[in-house]
């Protein structure tokens, strides 16, 4: 089998971080093959849950969107958009989401809206859909992004869902109920905000990746946790399952 | 469908065109283009591919949403057209997160001022959309996000199968659809079957829309092509596909209007056009529920 590539590597360690995760919160292309990997190994039990309004999802083909039918035939339950964002989701019944954006900043602060002034944007992106919820009230936040000077920044263009705010106790000041974001998922390496000032901390580099490659593409001064360690590399069996049942065509994992 | 638009449907209105990603009413957005309606405020969490033509063919001022994409393709490129340039013509933007919106509806809905939210704390949106405000819980806890009700003039909404009198049964991504329907002043229904009413009894559970709050029903098999109707046919992702090449130049997106809404005259000389291999191609193996057994009780 050939090594694994940058986004396989980032695919498996998604995966992997849902051990014993009760329910997730998904979107479509990564995200959503990572949760269908981790419910194939290290979580057989964990629920999926879709904005769209479908709890515990068992596609039978990749969706191609959140909405796609085949998420809803053979699901637990599909319930409206008031039920999921109140009950489900404001509620506080689901463990982890993942998010991602155009941009991030040090303290997991997120933009989906706007590159550039919001009047008179570069690129007006999608915006926030359910994210600014799902940051607010979702128990845990896990970010997934490639890791680039454009997408990693010091300063956000627009703040579109909430991380760590500022940083430090600020985020449990404002009155936000989860605990925000816990992890970044990057194709280079892993990284948490378990530190006081609840800024992103490189804690490990995936096989191949080089620690000054990643300082050169975060678009401000690194933290690095006291030690950084390498990504355990994915194994036989999780790029079997990858390449083989979950995305054979590439789509998302190549 | 020429009828319920014309009768509900006037320049000026707001129109909510709801179904999240399924069960969207192309067809009557296509009526409302060929009767060049204008100056629409036109809502929708997911503005679509539908929105996306029917802002190219002019008959909106205004866009309420709450993420804007065509989803699992890219962005919508005749609406970037109007907010960046003005083409066709200039369009206004007011922009939620999707549980503003539903809580927009929520309140209207329901007949109340306001609707809470956990939701924009430390965001922008509540500096770029002023409706969006935060109020202190008056029992102690704290300031929460607010947002006022949205009572569309119109709503559409696209189902399975309704009676005579408008009640509907949907099953699915149930979305809004209820919310819409009870927020907004009208509301047409349109189904993929007509069936008798003792088919909606057999079954109350199933009906998510009653006919109390409908004022028209039209029957228009495959008129949420291309999204999908579950049970009923697939979303045609190609054409969601085609859609994002199509739609990337202006003349290319009149010619796609000028043929495929203007070109025919209703949404049966659209399903002719589109041949039956092409719909056949779209519909699911069968996957029926287990029946339920509501008893008799004499």
């Amino acid at each position: 089998m050939t090594p694994a590539t940058p986004t396989e590597h980032m695919i498996v360690s998604a995966a992997r971080s849902l051990a014993g995760v009760q329910t997730v919160f998904v979107g479509v292309g990564m995200p959503n093959v990572a949760c269908n990997l981790a419910r194939m190994t290290v979580a057989p039990d964990v629920e999926l849950i879709y904005e769209s309004g479908v709890y515990g999802a068992r596609p039978a083909r990749l969706p191609l969107s959140i909405g796609d039918p085949t998420l809803i035939s053979n699901s637990i339950a599909v319930v409206g958009m008031a039920d999921l964002f109140g009950l489900y989701l404001q509620g506080g019944h689901v463990d982890v989401a993942f998010l991602g954006g155009a941009q991030v900043d040090r303290f997991g602060n997120l933009n989906t809206t706007v590159i550039g002034d919001y009047k008179q944007p570069k690129v007006r992106l999608p915006g926030s859909g359910g994210a600014a919820e799902i940051a607010t009230s979702a128990n845990r936040v896990f970010i997934m992004m490639r890791l680039s000077k454009r997408t990693f920044v010091e300063r956000l263009d627009f703040v579109t869902s909430s991380g760590h705010l500022t940083g430090g106790n600020a985020r449990a000041r404002a009155g936000l109920r989860g605990v925000g974001p816990q992890l970044v998922v990057t194709d280079l390496g892993l990284f948490d905000f378990s530190n006081p000032d609840h800024e992103m901390q490189l804690t490990s580099l995936h096989v191949g990746a080089r620690l000054d490659e990643v300082r050169a593409a975060v678009g401000w001064q690194l933290k690095e946790a006291s030690s950084v360690h390498q990504t355990p590399p994915p194994t036989e069996d999780e790029l079997r399952l990858l390449r083989e049942e979950l995305d054979p065509t590439g789509l998302y994992s190549r | 469908m020429t009828e319920a638009i014309s009768e509900f449907v006037h320049d000026g209105d707001s129109v909510a065109i709801e179904g999240f990603t399924a069960f969207i009413c192309f067809a009557a957005g296509h009526e409302i283009m060929r009767q060049r309606r204008r100056d629409l405020t036109l809502i929708r969490m997911t503005p679509d591919a539908l929105y996306d033509q029917m802002i190219a063919g002019g008959v909106a001022s205004k866009l309420v949403f709450s993420y804007l994409g065509n989803p699992g393709v890219g962005p919508l490129h005749c609406i970037r057209r109007a907010v960046e340039q003005g083409i066709p013509r200039p369009l206004e933007i007011e922009e939620y997160s999707h549980g503003g919106l539903v809580a927009r509806y929520q309140a209207a809905a329901n007949g109340l001022p306001f609707f809470p939210i956990r939701s924009y704390v430390g965001t922008d949106l509540p500096k770029v959309n002023p409706d969006i405000r935060f109020i202190k819980d008056p029992y102690g806890g704290g300031s929460i996000a607010v947002v006022p009700p949205l009572r569309p003039k119109v709503a559409i909404i696209h189902a399975q199968r309704a009676d005579h009198d408008g009640n509907t049964h949907l099953w699915g991504l149930i979305g809004v659809q209820k919310e819409v329907a009870f927020a907004a002043d009208k509301v047409i229904v349109v189904a993929e079957e007509l069936v008798e009413s003792s088919v909606i009894r057999s079954d109350p559970n199933r009906t998510l829309v009653p006919g109390l709050v409908v004022d028209a029903v039209v029957i228009e098999p495959f008129g949420a092509h291309p999204s999908y109707v579950q049970g009923f046919y697939d979303r045609d992702n190609a054409f969601y596909l085609e859609w994002d090449r199509v739609s990337r130049d202006p003349s290319t997106t009149t010619a796609w209007i000028e043929e495929w809404v203007f070109g025919v005259k209703n949404r049966s000389q659209y399903l002719v056009k589109l041949g039956t291999a092409a719909l056949d191609a779209l519909r699911p193996s069968p996957l029926p529920a287990a029946p339920v057994d509501y008893g008799e009780y004499r």
